[in-house]
């Protein structure tokens, strides 16, 4: 909570905002949350078994970016949680609209890796099919993305279906005017879209405290007219829970709501970013504490729906999935250069088929001058 | 040219029910022009509606429902007003298909007018056609009468690829006998309005008229010319317009946006490489002063007419000898 100032300080007492919603607690014990319920035992372990395979997707990928496998890598670390719980709301008819740090939740949605990783390799913009997989392509122009989610919910509701949207939102965008025009549309729209703001304390190297003066990012809901909300962004059965409740209540009617979910971007920005310009270490370590996949590892042993084998079986599972990410990057594909032009129109013009014929000339000309 | 867009409207919305129109006062009001009036009544406010007030919302949130299967036809108010939208439109309309590789396209139609020549006040009067023309992915269309009016949206709504539709807007009251529905030239060819072997006058939008007023005052003096109506100007139909070049020999550019780095630059430029052999003199340009859109008691000043035309003519080296038989004064 970013601090008011002390004329403002009432305003809390007007519209109070709780601790962020939590049913685990960073210890592994269980905690109670007004309106969530646990759920059954066989879904904490498939959430479970998701979020290690989310984080050692998310592992690997920082690996293959030091080893130039990958041209950049915003990193998930420490955000798994978020993107695991928030996608595992989604039912497969549903759409969602990430931004470039949600790779994670691509995987989540079960999209291929090599299509998944197709942006951050330089290869094309968007590796997967956004029809196939209900999965907007992933959206750099912070916010930008907000509003194609809005309207294509209203488009939705247009023609009678109850498809429901989620947008994936981060604290700095949250000053973007399309967040906010794409609030206040949806508002007015009556659409149902979540806004999922993983709050993860940075916008690069700029800290939430200079990004507003809102006392939490669900507060800036309100003057839009629609319900905000806090969530541990640290306990994937919370995010999982709180977001599967309010896209259901969203396709009943109750239109849109904002999830603030509370967490902390362990490392840099991207691997090309250097966090300890503004940063301390020692700041990380609370966070450390509160692991998402720590505590629910802790809650399951302590139940005992989870044993050492079965935490072997899993870990060796998500070690398979990441051999086979690995072997299935391992050869670098040339994109073809004639779809360069094969994609700017529906049908090229004639300016686009005369370029296209000057580049492969080109080609030509290059490969035969090659040793 | 007002009635023709309205009908034009109303047609596509008949004959299409993927079809939707949305805006600023679109609805009960029918848009400050009235383009889009009557729409609302005849297809009820789920086909025809008014949005909040902001630009970047109205094409943004047409961009997520064209992914899910409508037609939408937007509308900016005014030119100037559509800078809010121009992230949306650079970074998301016009490059969506490419980044999925066509697995999404974007049937969207956004009508903007344009142009001054209105005694607007300032942010009302802006041509705003070379901030789209320059971005790939957009074609950029622009017609000059009723006819092309009805028969240029009809096709840009049916189109598979977002259209920037700029209407001259000084040209809505413009009194035309045209029967409707109509089909003219397909939308992407140049047209030669009127025809003349001395010099090709380029125009497009609300200089078409303009340009043919030049040639008819220029035939008094003995000067023929041809007149060429672009229509679109993204894609370019640079062939139709280098015939033309060719066969005259001389060709003046005319436009209201400011002359430097304006579409007539990259006509003069694309000329120029096609058709050099054949040309007595450099193509001249008649475009706006390189100034922000004037007052409206100045805007004289800075608008092509008649007389500038003319005399752009009269600088096309006529001193060489007569081309065509027509050397001027």
């Amino acid at each position: 909570m970013t601090a008011l100032a002390p004329h403002l300080a009432g305003l809390l007492e007007v519209v109070p905002f709780g601790e962020p919603a939590c049913l685990i607690a960073p210890d592994g014990s269980p905690a109670g949350a007004p309106g969530l319920e646990m759920p059954s035992d066989g879904r904490l372990l498939e959430l479970y078994r998701r979020l290690v395979t989310a984080r050692r997707f998310d592992r690997l990928a920082t690996t293959l970016t030091r080893q130039g496998r990958l041209a950049v890598y915003p990193s998930a670390g420490g955000q798994e949680a978020c993107q695991v719980g928030a996608v595992l709301a989604l039912r497969p008819q549903d759409w969602m609209f990430p931004t470039y740090r949600e790779t994670v939740a691509l995987i989540t949605r079960g999209i291929p890796a090599v299509e998944a990783l197709s942006l951050l390799r330089g290869e094309w913009h968007c590796g997967y099919d956004p029809q196939q997989w209900r999965t907007a392509p992933q959206c750099t122009p912070l916010a930008t993305q907000a509003l194609h989610a809005v309207g294509l919910g209203f488009a939705a509701r247009l023609k009678g279906e109850d498809t429901a949207v989620l947008v994936f939102l981060g604290d700095g965008a949250t000053s973007e005017g399309d967040a906010n025009v794409a609030l206040n549309f949806a508002a007015v729209y009556e659409v149902p879209v979540v806004f999922f703001i993983q709050n993860n304390q940075y916008a690069i190297s700029v800290p939430l405290s200079k990004q507003t003066r809102s006392p939490t990012l669900a507060h800036r809901a309100l003057g839009y007219g629609i319900g905000g909300y806090r969530v541990d962004g640290n306990d994937v059965v919370a995010v999982q829970a709180m977001v599967s409740q309010l896209l259901d209540e969203g396709r009943s009617g109750a239109g849109p709501a904002v999830v603030e979910a509370i967490t902390y971007r362990m490392e840099a920005h991207t691997n090309a970013d250097d966090a300890a310009r503004y940063r301390s270490a020692e700041e990380a370590q609370p966070w450390v504490e509160r692991d998402p996949l720590a505590r629910l590892e802790a809650y399951l042993l302590n139940r005992g729906v989870l044993d050492q084998a079965r935490h072997d079986d899993i870990a060796a599972a998500a070690e398979r999935f990441a051999s086979s990410v690995r072997t299935a990057l391992a050869t670098d594909v040339e994109p073809d250069a004639a779809s360069l032009f094969a994609h700017v129109y529906s049908r090229p013009t004639a300016l686009l088929e005369a370029e296209s014929a000057w580049l492969a000339e080109q080609m030509r000309f290059a490969r035969q001058e090659a040793p | 040219m007002a009635e023709a867009l309205n009908r034009a409207l109303n047609d596509a919305m008949a004959a299409d029910e993927s079809v939707l129109v949305f805006g600023e006062d679109v609805g009960r009001l029918g848009g400050v022009f009235r383009v889009t009036d009557g729409l609302t009544a005849e297809f009820g406010e789920k086909r025809c509606f008014d949005t909040p007030l902001a630009e970047s919302g109205i094409v943004g949130t047409a961009v997520g429902m064209a992914m899910y299967g409508f037609r939408p036809v937007v509308e900016m108010q005014f030119d100037a007003f559509a800078y809010p939208a121009f992230e949306q439109i650079t970074s998301h309309v016009a490059k969506l298909r490419n980044r999925t590789r066509s697995r999404l396209s974007l049937p969207l139609v956004i009508r903007i007018p344009y142009g001054g020549g209105i005694g607007g006040v300032e942010h009302h009067s802006d041509s705003s056609e070379a901030y789209y023309t320059h971005t790939p992915g957009l074609t950029v269309l622009t017609p000059a009468g009723a006819a092309d009016a009805y028969s240029m949206l009809r096709e840009a709504i049916e189109m598979p690829d977002p259209v920037i539709f700029l209407e001259p807007k000084r040209r809505y009251w413009a009194k035309a006998d045209v029967e409707l529905p109509v089909t003219t030239e397909p939308a992407h060819r140049a047209v030669v309005r009127r025809a003349g072997r001395d010099a090709t006058v380029i125009a497009y939008g609300a200089m078409v008229e303009t340009a043919l007023e030049a040639a008819s005052a220029g035939a008094e003096e003995g000067l023929a010319l041809e007149v060429v109506d672009l229509r679109s100007l993204s894609p370019f139909d640079a062939d139709t317009v280098a015939e033309s070049v060719r066969r005259t020999g001389r060709a003046v550019v005319v436009h209201e946006a400011s002359t430097f780095g304006g579409f007539g630059a990259e006509v003069v430029a694309r000329l120029t490489e096609m058709c050099f052999h054949h040309l007595e003199a450099p193509i001249a340009r008649v475009g706006g002063l390189d100034i922000p859109y004037p007052p409206p008691k100045l805007e004289e000043h800075h608008l092509p007419n008649v007389d500038r035309i003319l005399d752009a003519v009269d600088s096309l080296q006529w001193d060489d000898g007569p081309a065509g038989g027509g050397a001027r004064r």
